[in-house]
């Protein structure tokens, strides 16, 4: 029962590779996102940058609002919860969201532990920013694993270390020999087998995505190239000139990923994307990727 | 013989895998080891369906795949390929295929003549794996299993249209002609029959070699270029 628990959560992952996920705030930006071709939305009062900027404690969206979401479109509809707060993901789940993002954008609601993911019939999503992190999420019941960046910048640049620790740290694996695999567990603090798993694969047992300051079509190219299997863009879009326009490119950019005269082209119509604020101007209390444990 | 998986977005890869398993090789690895004749490959761009002898549209977002096939301009391209040669969709793609489509009304290339309603069973909460029955073969009897995530489901069927598999009293798997279509994911198990049955569809349905084949399958082998997915 387990088993084909998981293969039902990772198989609506699967469902939604190549594709983007788009951070919406309201029935309005969900459609914008839909006929743009987002493959699903994320559900949030408010986007990672106006976190960032207004600060206070980030908690669940408002009800309201999510099911307002569900209601207006046909694609699956995700939402967040505080890490480690499992009775914001029984809600979700009641609810009847398609996936649970437990969150480093919002303020957490346990500094020790994470959401106990198998208790679920929702699938949860949770950020990673190297392969130790993203096996002890999995460990715990994810059944996809995005990276972190740092949401709500605009800067790719933590999005890029992410997903070349995570790729990286998986094909070093692969070289291992099976006594070397105890020791390379317990550095990574990660269950053995699942350990052994990815250094007979060469992959994560799950879908492995990309977010965290991914503003333009060529930054969504540049995740896609370095491995990740879709792209979630929270900020970037509806805090650009155009949404929609930026929405329709992102689509094209991840379809295409490695075909430049695609890329080029959605290149060439944009608008202004976000500003944006670079990640090596914030101090490391306000980086929110250091959250989870 | 080249199948060609719709790769615009969705479970692409997993299809890939499947024919895989039933002895396909990708065209892409460029050499074309002896002896196998079965090929895929992946189609993106409207130049990507010459050669083709199948096509598998995969599951997926159907809104998000409409929207790039319009915009890639491979709808045409698309709409004369499904006309004229075998084809099978699931769940996503079944829907593309479908005359009419429902909860909520969308595009579709209609050659499957049936009404289907998208999200039939809910949402994802509501996914399930079940068991069901595969008709070509019923005195085998083991049964079929079915991965159904935010299925679809068909709510009429035309005359000409042939039920392959019933999961209780409900048709999920069907037939027209060269058409097929699943409302589960056949890709996402173990048990490859709805695949076996597509390519001896794309077999029986390949033209015998004519002369003009012939001369064209001696200057290059067709939609098997190296790299050409």
């Amino acid at each position: 029962m387990e088993l084909n628990g998981l293969r039902l959560k990772t198989g609506l992952a699967e469902m939604l590779k190549g594709g983007v996920i788009m951070d919406v705030t309201n029935a309005d930006q969900a459609r914008i996102a839909e006929q743009a071709g987002a493959c699903a939305v994320m559900a949030l009062e408010r986007i990672p940058a106006d976190i960032r900027r207004e600060g206070g404690v980030a908690r669940m969206s408002s009800i309201r609002k999510i099911r307002e979401i569900m209601q207006t479109v046909s694609i699956p509809v995700m939402a967040k919860c505080r890490i480690g707060h499992f009775v914001e993901g029984q809600i979700l789940q009641e609810l009847g969201v398609d996936y649970v993002d437990e969150s480093e954008v919002l303020t957490p609601a346990d500094e020790k532990h994470h959401v106990d993911k198998h208790a679920f019939k929702v699938p949860f999503v949770c950020g990673a920013r190297n392969l130790g992190e993203a096996l002890r999420r999995i460990a715990e019941g994810a059944a996809m694993i995005r990276t972190k960046g740092e949401a709500g910048t605009g800067d790719v640049v933590h999005a890029v270390q992410h997903i070349r620790a995570i790729v990286r740290e998986m094909r070093e694996l692969t070289l291992l020999g099976p006594d070397e695999l105890y020791t390379r567990a317990k550095e990574l603090q990660a269950p053995y087998e699942l350990v052994r798993l990815v250094a007979k694969e060469g992959q994560l047992p799950v879908p492995n995505f990309s977010a965290g300051g991914i503003a333009t079509p060529a930054d969504a190219s540049l995740v896609m190239q370095l491995g990740a299997e879709a792209v979630f863009v929270g900020s970037g879009i509806f805090k650009s000139e155009d949404p929609a326009a930026l929405a329709r490119a992102m689509v094209r950019a991840v379809t295409h990923f490695a075909d430049p005269q695609v890329l080029l082209e959605v290149s060439e119509e944009l608008g202004e994307p976000m500003r944006g604020i670079s990640i090596a101007t914030l101090r490391p209390e306000e980086q929110l990727q250091t959250r989870g444990w | 013989m080249t199948i060609g998986i719709l790769a615009l977005q969705g479970a692409f890869a997993a299809h890939a895998r499947a024919l895989e398993r039933l002895g396909a090789a990708p065209c892409a690895a460029g050499a074309h080891p002896g002896g196998q004749e079965l090929f895929w490959k992946y189609v993106s761009r409207a130049q990507d369906f010459d050669g083709l002898d199948g096509l598998i549209l995969p599951g997926g977002e159907s809104t998000t795949m409409l929207k790039l096939l319009q915009e890639e301009g491979c709808w045409e391209q698309l709409l004369a390929f499904v006309q004229t040669r075998p084809v099978l969709g699931t769940c996503a793609g079944a829907i593309l295929l479908s005359r009419e489509v429902t909860h909520p009304a969308q595009l579709s290339l209609g050659v499957l003549d049936a009404t289907i309603v998208r999200n039939a069973y809910g949402r994802q909460v509501d996914s399930s794996i079940r068991q069901g029955n595969w008709l070509p073969a019923p005195e085998s009897a083991q049964q079929l299993e079915m991965v159904f995530i935010r299925a679809p489901q068909f709510s009429r069927l035309g005359t000409g249209v042939r039920v392959l598999a019933q999961e209780g009293e409900l048709p999920v798997a069907v037939q027209q002609g060269q058409v097929m279509a699943a409302t589960f994911h056949p890709e996402l198990s173990s048990d490859l029959r709805v695949h076996a049955h597509f390519i001896d569809l794309v077999r029986s349905s390949t033209p015998p070699l004519t002369n003009q084949s012939l001369f064209s399958a001696s200057a290059s082998t067709p939609g098997c270029s190296p790299g050409s997915s």
